[in-house]
This record gives C-alpha cells, structure tokens and sequence, in this order.
C-alpha cells in the first residue's frame, strides 16, 4: 500500500497527463466509431439494407437496437471480467483493436448489391462487435485514470474521460463534413463511394491510439492486487450474487447512473432531433446550433468533475437532474413557439439570427446539465467498488444506464407521441419521469462523502 | 431518515412489476406486421421487453434491500463491505 502512495505521490504531472491523455484519446475514437454508424446511417441502410426486404429489414432492426441494448451491457460484463482479471491496460487495448478492426472492416464490406444477404449479414456482426467493445472500453480507461489520480483530484482527472463522448461525436461530424464537402454527391454515395473514408480513416486514428497505450503500464493498484495474488476469482459473482456488491450496482444504477443516462441523451440528441423533425429547423441549423452549444459546454465538464472533489459528487449530479426536471417542458415549449407556432404551414424553417442565437444559448443549458450529471459520474463510480472488481462493477451500471435508458428516449418518445397525439411535448414524460425517479432515489440513498482512497 | 428509506423500498418493490406490465400491455396494443414505424415492430418490443424485465427486477430487488435496511449506512470503503453484515445472508 506504502509503495503505491509513494508511486502516486512521485509521479509527476506530465506523468499524469500522458495517462489521461493516453486513456482519454482511445475513448474518443472509440466513440468516433460507435457515431459514425449512426450518422451514416441513411447511406448504409441503402447499401446494406435495401427497403422491401423482410429479412434486410430485421438485421437492421437488430443492427440499431441490440448494439446499443443488449450488446454493450453484455459487454460491460465480459471485458469487465477480464479487466478485473488480466488487466486495466491489456483489455482496454484489446476493446479499441476490436472497435478500430471492425469499424474498419464495416467499411470494406461490398454492399447488398454484389454479395446479396451476406452483406447486412456481415455489417450487422461488426455492428455487434462494436458495440461489445465500446462496452468495455469506458470502465477501462475510467478505471485506469482513477486508480493513478490522487484523492483530492479523482473527480478532475476522470473529468477529461466524460469529455470524450462529446469530442467523438465532435470529431465523427467533422471527419464526414470534410470528407461530404471534398466531392460532389455523386462521388459520396456510390458503393465504393466517399461514405467510406470515414470507416477507414478509423484504422489510423486507432493505430495511433494503440501505439500510445502501448507504451503505458498497468494500473498500480492492480499491479499491486495481482502481485499479491489477490485479484478476483470470479468477478461476476463477487459482483452480482454478493448482497454487499450487488446492492451498491443497483444504487448506482437506480441512483444515479439510470438518470444521468437520459439527461445525457436528451441534452446531445433528442433536443438536435427535436429541433430538426417538430420544430422543422433547417438542416444546418438544427446542426450548427448543437455544435455551437457543444462546444461553450464541453470545459464544464472538467469544471464540475473539478468542482466534485471539493464539495462531493452526490449534489453536483443531483442539482442536474432537478434543473432538467423543472426546465425540460419550458425549454423545449419555447423551441415550439419560436419556430413552427409562428408558422404551421412551413415545411422548413430558418430562424433569424437572434432567435438563432436564443436557441444555442438554450441547447447550451440543456448540455449543462449533461456536464453537471457526467462530469463527476466517473470519479462517483469508481468510488463506489473495490479495486478487485471495480472494472465488472462499474461498467454493467454504466452501459445500462446510457445505453438502455438513455438509447430508448426517442422510442419511448415515438411511443408516447403516437399514444398522445395532442400534446407535441408529451414524448418529454419519459426522460422527466425517469430522470425525477432517479433524483428521488440518489436523494434518498446516496452519501455525499467522498471516498478517501481507492487503493482497496 | 432511515425510516422513510425503508418504507420508500415498498414503492420500488411496487414500481418493478408495474413496469413490466406497462411495457407489455403497449407491446400487444402496438405490436402490428403491417406498421411501418418502430414501435410496430415485433422484434424491437422482444428486445426492450426482454432488456427491461431484468432491470425491472433488479428495481424489486433494490426495493427489497431498501426494506431490509441494506442503505441505512453507505460502506465507504472494501474493508467496509466485507464487515457489511448483508454479505453473509
């Protein structure tokens, strides 16, 4: 324990900033690649999955539904095993060759066109493979960051982590703008057209990555653990059939985790879709306005998780979910009445530069809330688990909380529109409602008392 | 606080069940081979009943512990959750 104080204590700060760096910078292309698929998603479904097919139509299905919610917990669940195992740095190497080998390979797949079924076949694998990665990457690489940052700094390092799934779908816009405005259309969406640079141009940026985590050592608390022979046997059960573990993954979930999930997906996604299919915003604007929200809210990220190792996690995270409770109806009232209200008969509307303005500054709240409630999610997490099955049972809450209830907004959105037609808000219950259940409970039961060490 | 924690449990013991129900009972209202939206589609319904059935039970579960009193002192560290006398049941 003495030896690893003293590792902490000597490491210098370049030291601490080539591991954020390392860590973070992987996370960032993994989620690069999960974004890709989804912002192409038109250009695929007509290569890999041609309208009229029955059977193209259910690996589709399952292509957008079983990556995000049964794949990544599932994978939360097998590469956390491993992590608690082998190794923070070996597993989270292996999570960003899968991710990078399979983005890569979704690109070479010759369309529906040449090789029949074999095609949405093919994709639909390394679409399951993605998402079996992504969800053993972020436990990894929070892990890691956690267990080299001291105490009085947990929650600021882990902050630069929260900042990646921004930043990756920061980047995946901008790699297929660039790669869209460098040739006519024609060009980009043929077979072998443009639509697949950014699948290739994937296999740089991770060999890049790979390259740098490469270079790093293992985790000293883990290295310690295994030195000692006292790692996990079998995390899964030490996680999940021991009372004491498991309750502590069911508060993390139901707590936090569940809430912070769908405040993260209303703020990044549901308000740019909003604005774009009910408020009929133009295509560029509807974009532009998220981007430009993004980019003032993304250094809050770092500010919250910095503020979290001064006042606690458990306020920070609560006092988002509450803004977003109370705020969610007005903002999203507002985006109505200052677009198509003004205009139902518009099939396009383009806002002039002051309303423009009004909105940016709006979705910039609505992402502030997202910072409040991911910023210190990290740090929370890790705080939460003992360094022998940390990895397992941190990443299980995590992916559920994103990936299911955060990935099911804008069904649960569709589902309760078409339930309620006269109430254009009403797909807004549901991220409310979760996100209000998940404040009561993290009021209830969560303890704002920051763990003083994560070296157990 | 303590108290309003356990009694709170019972709701979430309630909720999980409710839950499920819910997802069900739009699943056969909604479930239609000739719609073309999502919340039409079979496949999707199996995969979210299927995902959420777990998770609802894991919401009874936590009720439960809420109940037993599981959360009326948060462990604060691994030394702690070892000594945790809810380990041994």
């Amino acid at each position: 324990m003495y030896k690893i104080i003293n590792y902490l204590s000597e490491m210098g700060h370049s030291s601490i900033r080539r591991i954020i760096a390392a860590s973070s910078v992987g996370t960032m292309i993994e989620w690069y690649d999960f974004y890709i698929f989804g912002m192409l998603a038109k250009t695929i479904s007509v290569e890999f999955f041609p309208a009229g097919n029955p059977t193209a139509a259910l690996l589709s299905t399952l292509a957008i539904f079983a990556a995000g919610f049964i794949v990544r917990p599932f994978g939360a669940l097998v590469f956390g095993r491993l992590g608690d195992k082998v190794g923070r740095k070996y597993t989270f190497l292996l999570t960003l060759v899968l991710m990078g080998g399979s983005t890569f390979l979704i690109g070479c797949v010759p369309g529906y066109r040449s090789i029949g079924l074999l095609a949405p076949v093919l994709v639909l694998l390394l679409r399951l493979i993605q998402g079996l990665a992504l969800g053993g990457e972020y436990g990894g690489a929070a892990t890691y960051v956690a267990e080299h940052a001291p105490s009085n700094k947990r929650g600021y390092y882990t902050s630069w982590i929260q900042t990646t799934a921004t930043l990756g779908l920061f980047l995946a816009l901008g790699v297929i703008l660039l790669v869209r405005s460098s040739m006519p259309e024609a060009n980009f969406t043929p077979e072998w057209g443009g639509w697949r640079y950014p699948f290739w141009i994937s296999l740089l940026l991770v060999g890049v990555s790979i390259y740098i985590r490469l270079n790093m050592s293992e985790s000293p608390l883990f290295a310690e653990l295994k030195s000692t022979g006292k790692t996990s046997v079998n995390p899964l059960r030490e996680s999940f059939q021991h009372r004491a573990n498991f309750k502590m993954v069911l508060l993390a979930l139901f707590g936090a985790v569940m809430g912070e999930g769908v405040v993260w997906y209303t703020g990044q996604f549901y308000a740019q879709s909003f604005l774009e299919t009910k408020c009929k915003l133009d295509f560029e604007q509807s974009r532009t306005i998220l981007l430009w929200a993004i980019a003032g809210a993304t250094p809050f990220f770092v500010l919250f998780g910095w503020l979290s190792d001064r006042v606690g996690r458990k306020w920070i995270l609560m006092t988002g979910m509450l803004l977003a409770v109370l705020t969610y109806r007005p903002i999203f009232g507002y985006f109505l009445e200052n677009s198509i209200a003004l205009n139902p008969d518009a099939t396009v509307i383009t806002l002039p530069n002051e309303m423009y303005w009004r909105f940016v500054g709006l979705v910039f709240l609505l992402i502030l809330y997202v910072t409040m409630v991911y910023g210190p999610i990290a740090a929370f997490l890790v705080e939460l688990f003992p360094t022998r099955i940390r990895y397992t049972s941190m990443s299980l809450p995590y992916h559920i909380g994103n990936g299911v209830f955060g990935g099911l907004v804008p069904f649960i959105g569709l589902l309760l529109s078409t339930s309620f037609p006269g109430d254009p808000l009403v797909g807004l219950w549901y991220p409310i409602s979760i996100t209000a259940l998940c404040l009561v409970i993290g009021v209830l039961y969560l303890d704002n008392k920051k763990d003083e060490t994560v070296m157990d | 606080m303590n108290t309003v924690k356990r009694y709170f449990g019972w709701i979430w013991m309630l909720l999980g069940p409710l839950v499920i129900y819910g997802l069900v009972d739009a699943a056969t209202r909604y479930i239609d081979l000739s719609g073309q939206k999502d919340i039409n589609n079979p496949v999707v319904w199996i995969i979210i009943v299927g995902i959420f059935t777990p998770i609802a039970i894991g919401l009874m579960i936590f009720g439960w512990y809420a109940w037993k009193g599981d959360y009326d002192r948060i462990p604060h560290s691994a030394a702690e959750l070892e000594e945790d006398p809810t380990r041994r049941r």
